[in-house]
């Protein structure tokens, strides 16, 4: 891994806090968090904790009110909401829980999404989207609307849809948790062939053994990372 | 984002809810063709009436017994209770009054014509040869009628293409003695066509001299004087003439009326115009209609697609693609729609135009589109709104959302 030391992502005291009418909620409570370029993460913690708001606000999905978040050598306290879109498109794939899939697109319309949103040339994104369908064992699946696949073939199209853009972060929250433990661990070394193939991996999980095969393991309580262990 | 996928996508989301979208095309096609009918409806009434009055021109003048409003108005058919006007007094206009180039008087009636054993009733004209150069009245066969004087009587006819065949079918006409009433006049020419206007079928009447016509009804009375104005004379100058004249003549009384066929044209156009407005205006009312449905479902469809704006935001949509491919959906409905709408429409009015030939239907361009643009821009206008909602969303609450 050449480019283990090259530093991606930097949080500098990230807040996030939600208001539930006068009761405020500290999701995120100044968090500070380095990931280097193919990292595999994975983030435990009880519920309630804050891992979805840290995976929103790394996505650029969620912006944090206070602190500094620095991808890529790029404060992106300064893009606008366009440029953030953009930033998510070619550099963030997400995977999610409950797939997100649209359910009258088949599985390769479904991948081809972020190309289509990009205006790729269908030439040009065909040759894409077939690569990937390959690369997930999909390619027999590729006409089957989401209602016709199984739970872990649908997180697979998302996951497909996540790399179509070879972004060079995936963050995947939670995406055995609707799957039985052999989809689930079938979906798991999908996304660890991803990381050992380059891409900067960070799981949300609350199953510890899936967690436990993270090279790095933060545990997060109450808005902080309450443990960041790495082998 | 490409304009093939942008169609494509959105395409695909209407044929999803191919109910609702077909309704709200159906609403938006009736609108168009409610719109595009009944414009076709007023410019052919309009057209038709027009095409009633146009072979009179702009400089002719029609007077008539009894005194009504002259501005626009139809002429009264029958003339209240007032002087005649006779020969006399058209003779003396045709004297005094400068600027008038050509004057016929008319006297209508019906007598029962007959030829060998055929025989029928038949509008009798009592006129002039001005009368068939003032409404430009061809000869098919034969002479118009000589320049006689016009309390001259004469036993000559002259008949529409109707009577002709009616009486004498491919036999010839001309040069035939043609028994009106209890007198017999020979047939010196044959009309063109029917002419007709004031709902008149020229092609059915016969055409006699006017003073013989007027012993034949046993009248004094002239049921229209027509005028035909020289190219260098004002109108108005030339009625006051023609007014004048006629005051001195029944001892200071304005009994008869002078309509211009121009001020009357113009009105009836402005009225008609004035009416087809108002009932496109109503009809613009489903436009409208059509327009708060587009803004209701695309509405509907930011509501149950809230998860999916928050995905397509997650993979890269910027705010302002949202908007556009929300807009896009209810813009392709108003298009497709109008487009329906328009072919309806026409279609209508094409079999208008078949079942009543007589009357010009027909939907300018203008109106189509400024159909189309008004339904696009409602459609536009009203699809805004939600469509805004959508891009406006944070994406992690759509994503959360159900
Ligand atoms: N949009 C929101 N509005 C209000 N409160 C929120 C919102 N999103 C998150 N929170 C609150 O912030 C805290 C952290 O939430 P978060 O979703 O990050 O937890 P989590 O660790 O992912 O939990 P889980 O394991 O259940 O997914 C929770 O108390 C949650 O209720
Ligand atoms: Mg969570």
């Amino acid at each position: 891994m050449p480019e283990l030391n090259q530093k991606m992502i930097e949080l500098r005291n990230i807040c996030r806090t939600f208001y539930l009418g006068d009761q405020a909620v500290r999701a995120l409570n100044q968090v500070n968090l380095r990931i280097e370029q193919g990292e595999y993460i994975s983030v435990m913690g009880p519920s309630g904790s804050g891992k979805s708001t840290l995976l929103n606000a790394i996505g650029l999905l969620d912006r944090p009110d206070n602190g500094e978040y620095i991808i890529d050598g790029i404060n992106t306290s300064v893009l606008d909401e366009e440029q953030r879109a953009h930033f998510r498109r070619d550099k963030i794939g997400f995977v999610f829980q409950s797939y997100h899939l649209i359910g009258r697109l088949n599985a390769r319309e479904n991948i081809a999404l972020p190309m289509v949103l990009a205006g790729v040339p269908p030439k040009q994104r065909e040759v894409a989207v077939e690569q990937v369908l390959a690369k997930l064992g999909l390619t027999d699946r590729a006409h089957h609307l989401p209602k016709q696949l199984s739970g872990g073939q649908r997180q697979r199209v998302a996951i497909g849809r996540a790399i179509l853009m070879s972004p060079s972060i995936l963050l995947a929250d939670e995406p055995t948790g609707n799957l039985d433990s052999k989809s689930g661990a079938e979906v798991i070394e999908v996304l660890e062939q991803l990381n050992q193939q380059g891409i900067t991996l960070l799981v949300v999980t609350h199953d510890l053994s899936l967690g436990k095969r993270a090279q790095r393991r933060i545990k997060m309580v109450d808005g902080k990372i309450a443990e960041d262990i790495s082998r | 984002m490409r304009l093939l996928d942008i169609i494509l996508f959105t395409g695909q989301t209407l044929g999803r809810h191919r109910f609702r979208s077909a309704m709200t095309l159906v609403s938006m096609a009736i609108g168009v063709a409610a719109v595009l009918t009944l414009t076709g409806l007023g410019e052919g009434a309009r057209g038709y009436v027009l095409g009633q009055f146009s072979f009179l021109g702009t400089d002719t003048l029609i007077m008539f017994p009894g005194r009504k409003e002259t501005t626009g108005g139809m002429p009264p058919v029958t003339g209240s209770a007032a002087r005649n006007i006779t020969l006399e007094d058209t003779q003396t206009m045709a004297r005094l009054a400068r600027g008038v180039d050509q004057i016929a008087p008319l006297v209508v009636g019906s007598a029962p014509i007959s030829y060998e054993s055929r025989s029928r009733e038949a509008v009798t004209v009592g006129t002039t040869a001005a009368f068939f150069s003032i409404r430009g009245i061809k000869m098919k066969r034969g002479k118009s009628l000589p320049d006689i004087p016009m309390e001259q009587a004469k036993n000559i006819c002259i008949i529409g293409e109707t009577i002709k065949t009616e009486l004498f079918g491919n036999l010839p006409a001309v040069g035939q003695w043609l028994r009106v009433s209890d007198r017999r006049c020979r047939i010196i020419g044959l009309t063109e066509g029917r002419g007709d206007a004031f709902g008149m079928d020229l092609s059915d009447a016969v055409f006699i001299p006017v003073a013989s016509a007027q012993s034949l009804f046993d009248t004094e009375a002239l049921f229209r004087v027509f005028f035909k104005i020289k190219a260098n004379a004002s109108l108005a100058q030339v009625e006051k003439q023609l007014i004048n004249i006629m005051r001195d003549r029944h001892q200071g009384e304005l009994d008869v009326t002078l309509v211009r066929p121009d001020a009357m044209i113009s009105t009836f156009n402005d009225l008609l115009l004035m009416l087809t407005f108002a009932i496109v205006g109503i009809a613009s009312i489903s436009l409208l209609v059509a327009g708060i449905l587009i803004m209701n479902i695309t509405l509907i469809s930011v509501n149950q697609r809230t998860s999916e704006i928050g995905l397509l935001k997650a993979i890269g949509a910027p705010a302002g693609q949202i908007r556009m491919l929300f807009l896009t959906e209810a813009l392709l409905l108003a298009l497709i729609g109008a487009v329906g709408g328009v072919i309806i429409g026409e279609t209508l009015i094409f079999a208008g135009t078949k079942f009543f030939p007589d009357i010009p239907f027909y939907t300018p361009y203008w109106a189509i589109l400024s159909a189309l643009g008004v339904a696009f821009l409602t459609s536009a206008v009203f699809a805004y709104l939600p469509a805004n909602r959508a891009a406006k969303l944070e994406p992690v609450i759509a994503l959360t959302a159900k």
